[in-house]
């Protein structure tokens, strides 16, 4: 039966009347009309439906809503802020530095797996600033896409990860200093 | 910290219905919010969508509309599907009208709206849909500049256009005076008959075709801000869920409901049962409880047991009385096989693949007595008008049907058997619906890509010229009626009429090359005691290239030539070259026969060059692999592939559609298999039917080789068949031993390599 449920997700306390043992996607989708996390399988075998719970990616098509009560829930749309956050940051960017890289590659077919390609992607990062080409795949192994677009994946999480873990921003501060010269 | 109370679902997110014309229109509550870059609003005053379609064709206004703001609207008949086609439609248009990329923008295909452009098939978007869109674009700017020419006072030879600004040029380059497009016919109809005349621009003069402006739905699709099929709701609607068996079973025969206890989900809050015939569905209020219902609801079927199984089918449907067609006869190949030095020949078996969309299929529909709304991921939004109006018993005209962008769908997945049951379900409910397909009923029920048997013997000369070659393949055809509709109406199972993408391929089958004599016979299966069937990204292609290029690589071998070199001497088309150059040179290609650096180690290595295409377009590809003859698992190390696909209108989304096909490829030759019983599919999801994951992924390099003097053909599937053969030939490469089966599984390679 349904219950009143407070959950917190992307910094926010929502209130929502759910059965405890729905699955926190369908509370997200519906409760909540987010558009990151969606239904990929509802199996935990695909990850189109993660999200970060406490700063860790988990599927959100299988964790019933009642489980994440006194958690932090972060989607895709609360990434840029809990990205500010981690790192101190004074205001949020537009986009995570994993987004605007995706973007930078043009890595995406036809998109629908990025939710959860992004947010497994952050955490990544969060943990592992600088990981190796064996660790990104490792990571992301459990991450489908249909149409195939990994290798691109692959390239942009590189390189969200030499501009999160300071090299791009180094370089480019260097770029200014040299035309200031 | 603030609370906020959650809306109570359902929702409709961010849109709101307005009545327009007495037709049920989606419009958008604020664009910005929205922030639709590749769809806008229609910002024309001019009332559209009121009336049923299609357009006329023949108007200028069916094609196009030019706002206040000197931005146009383009109505394009094809639908996005991550490739990247509508932007490059876009561009066409903008080149032909001398606007920018940002002045230019499209809506989603809508039956009161768009044009009837057909389906979006065989990656034709460009092929098909560029001329009349690019001369529609040429004809209006030609009218423009008529009515600039008056305004202006100033003959046409003197105006210049930039940005859709008209500019009147005098003596020495001047500017006298400007126009806008805007202020000649801003949210104003044109009604000028479309006549086709207009010329379009030369090759030479062009600023946007060819260049690569990037893909503007992808900002919003990384920050989840885009709007897919299946974020949208409808006011007053209800969860939907189907109910069929675990796994389809044998389309003619399809299954019949034996018990149903309704009383099993009267737990579940607001859940009903819904039926019509032995179509099955649930409502609820709340999405969870649809699911809980569907999951519940007690019920049996009777499924008679005539399946092959997917181990036996191959000899099933070899055995079969079939329809033989003879799809290509020149010379007498008996005759030069017999006189021939070297013979090679193969009997060779592809599974059934399924589309397996990331996302699976749904659709929202709200069907009244008089009218019907249908929003969902077809292809082809007239046919499916079409159908939906007879199965819910609505003259088409009172059917509107709308597309959203789902995830990828390679080719014809459930999209319309949601869309059909969803119509269906409204009806019964009385209420508008929104249906998901769960992750089972995608897999389970999807129209596969046919399983085939291809037998094929090729000679070659002592010089190593192929004299003669003959392909005989062995499949069903493709199934036109959906489940939801031979369930809820009992309409007989059907196939589709034989057509060029459901027959043994002469493009594939040695096509290529230059072959004086030459048989290829189709073998029709008859359907109706298999799986259902549709065409799946490159139909029969693989299948075809996996059998047929490796018969060419045997007889290199046994003529003691290099691959890529006998090739070379096979070949005079400059086309087939192109991309088999392109790619040779990309893999630094050395040239020694097909397996003659065999290994004794326990992990080897090879290599293999392939040919292949669709329908069009011409496709190569080089491939790098590793066998472990002890576990027999293979990875494919690295994949380079090359299109000629004529006129590139936007290379880099084709390098991105390569890439893509690459990996897809490499997925269905290592992992895909629908397995089924005698009485139903077993492959229900990514445990049961894997794909390819991020450290099974090989490096791939795309090439596109431009062809600026050519037509544009398909690029969305044209490497597939090519890599497919350069697997199998890497694979010998390897071992010495080939794969006369795929997908490459541990246990066939084993089983193979045992038999040598
Ligand atoms: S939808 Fe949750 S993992 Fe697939
Ligand atoms: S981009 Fe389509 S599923 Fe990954």
């Amino acid at each position: 039966m349904a219950a009143e449920i407070k959950i917190r997700v992307n910094e926010q306390v929502h209130s929502v009347s759910a059965a405890p043992d729905t699955p926190l996607l369908y509370v997200l989708s519906n409760d909540l009309q987010l558009q990151g996390p969606r239904f990929g399988c509802g199996l935990a075998q695909c990850g189109s439906c993660s999200v970060l719970v406490d700063g860790a990616e988990m599927r959100s098509c299988v964790i019933p809503v009642s489980a994440v009560v006194g958690k932090s829930v972060t989607t895709l749309e609360g990434l840029p802020a809990w990205y500010a956050k981690q790192k101190k940051l004074a205001k949020a960017p537009a986009l995570h530095p994993v987004q605007q890289a995706f973007i930078d590659e043009q890595a995406v077919q036809c998109g629908y797996c990025f939710n959860g390609m992004i947010i497994q992607a952050a955490e990544l990062l969060s943990k592992t600033p600088r990981p190796t080409e064996a660790q990104i795949r490792s990571a992301m192994n459990g991450h489908l896409c249909r149409c195939g677009a990994y290798p691109r994946v692959i390239k942009a999480i590189k390189r969200a990860a030499r501009i999160t873990s300071g090299v791009l921003h180094a370089a480019n501060d260097e770029a200014k200093a040299e035309v200031a010269r | 910290m603030s609370t906020a109370k959650a809306t109570p679902s359902p929702f409709f997110p961010r849109r709101e219905f307005l009545k327009a014309g007495g037709a049920l229109v989606i419009g958008f509550s604020s664009a910005g919010l929205l922030g639709d870059a590749l769809f806008a609003q229609d910002a024309s005053k001019v009332a559209r969508g009121a009336a049923a379609g299609p357009p006329d064709p023949k108007q200028i206004d069916t094609w196009l509309a030019i706002h206040a703001d000197n931005t146009a609207t383009v109505y394009i008949g094809y639908v996005e599907l991550g490739q990247g086609s509508t932007t490059s439609l876009l561009q066409i248009s903008a080149e032909e009208l001398d606007l920018d990329m940002s002045q230019v923008s499209t809506l989603r295909l809508d039956t009161n709206l768009t044009p009837n452009q057909g389906g979006t098939y065989s990656s034709s978007s460009i092929a098909r849909g560029s001329p009349a869109i690019r001369t529609a674009a040429a004809e209006a700017r030609q009218a423009l500049l008529q009515m600039a020419s008056k305004k202006l006072e100033a003959p046409v030879e003197n105006l210049t256009v930039s940005k859709g600004v008209v500019s009147a040029m005098g003596p020495g380059g001047s500017t006298l005076r400007s126009v806008t497009y805007g202020e000649l016919v801003g949210d104003k109809l044109f009604n000028l008959a479309f006549t086709g005349t207009a010329p379009v621009k030369p090759v030479s003069e062009y600023k946007l075709v060819g260049k690569r402006p990037v893909r503007n739905d992808i900002p919003e699709k990384v920050s989840g801000k885009y709007v897919y099929l299946q974020h949208l709701r409808l006011p007053g609607m209800l969860h939907a869920r189907i109910v069929r068996p675990r796994g389809q079973t044998a389309y003619g025969s399809g299954a019949k409901v034996a018990t149903l206890d309704e009383s099993s989900i009267a737990h579940i809050p607001s859940a009903r049962v819904l039926r019509k015939g032995d179509f099955i569905g649930v409502v609820a209020e709340r999405e969870w409880d649809a699911v809980r219902a569907a999951r519940d609801l007690k019920i049996t079927w009777d499924i008679p047991a005539v399946l092959p199984t997917s181990e036996s089918v191959y000899d099933v449907m070899r055995a079969e009385k079939t329809r033989d067609r003879v799809v290509l006869q020149r010379g007498d190949v008996d005759a030069a096989v017999t006189a021939a030095a070297h013979v090679a020949s193969g009997h060779y078996r592809a599974p059934y693949q399924a589309h397996a969309p990331f996302g699976p299929n749904g659709a929202l529909a709200d069907v009244t007595p008089d009218s019907a709304l249908v929003i969902c991921s077809t292809q082809d939004v007239y046919a499916t008008r079409n159908t939906i109006a007879g199965i819910i018993g609505l003259p088409p005209q009172k059917v509107r049907v709308q597309y959203y962008e789902g995830s990828g769908t390679y080719g014809h997945s459930c999209y319309d058997d949601v869309a059909q049951a969803a119509a269906i379900l409204s009806q019964l409910a009385g209420k508008p619906v929104r249906l998901q397909f769960m992750r089972w009923d995608e897999h389970g029920w999807d129209p596969y890509g046919p399983a085939h048997v291809g037998e094929v013997r090729a000679a070659a000369n002592a010089d190593g010229k192929i004299v003669a070659y003959q392909y005989d393949g062995w499949h069903h055809n493709w199934s036109a009626v959906e489940t939801s509709a031979q369930l809820a109406l009992g309409t007989p199972a059907a196939e589709w009429q034989d057509g060029a993408a459901q027959m043994v391929n002469p493009s594939d089958c040695g096509g290529m090359y230059d072959i004086p004599n030459v048989r290829l016979v189709n073998h029709h299966v008859p359907g109706m005691n298999y799986l259902r069937a549709a065409w799946l990204r490159s139909p029969l292609d693989l299948s075809f290239s996996f059998a047929s290029e490796q018969t060419i690589d045997d007889l290199a071998r046994q003529a003691g030539i290099d691959a890529y070199a006998f090739r070379k001497r096979n070949i005079t088309s400059d086309r087939w070259m192109g991309v088999l150059d392109a790619v040779a040179q990309a893999s630094k290609w050395t040239p020694r026969p097909p397996a003659s650096k065999l290994s004794n180690a326990k992990v080897v290595t090879g290599r293999g060059i392939g040919l292949g295409t669709h329908l069009t377009s011409y496709g190569g590809a080089v491939v790098e692999i590793e066998v472990n003859k002890e576990t027999g698992k293979v990875a494919v190390k690295r994949m380079y592939g090359a299109i000629d696909a004529g006129l590139a209108v936007n290379p880099a989304f084709i390098e991105n559609q390569i890439s893509g096909q690459l990996v897809q490829t490499a997925s269905r030759m290592l992992l895909e298999e629908v397995k089924f019983n005698k009485t139903n599919v077993t492959s229900l999801d990514w445990n049961t039917y894997p794909i390819l994951r991020f450290e099974e992924c090989p490096e791939v390099t795309p090439i596109v080789v431009q062809r600026l003097d050519q037509k544009s053909t398909g690029a969305g599937e044209e490497v597939m068949a090519a890599a497919a053969g350069a697997i199998g030939n890497a694979f010998f490469d390897a071992t010495g031993v080939h794969m006369r089966e795929f997908p490459l599984t541990p246990d066939r390679v084993l089983a193979a390599l045992r038999r040598g």
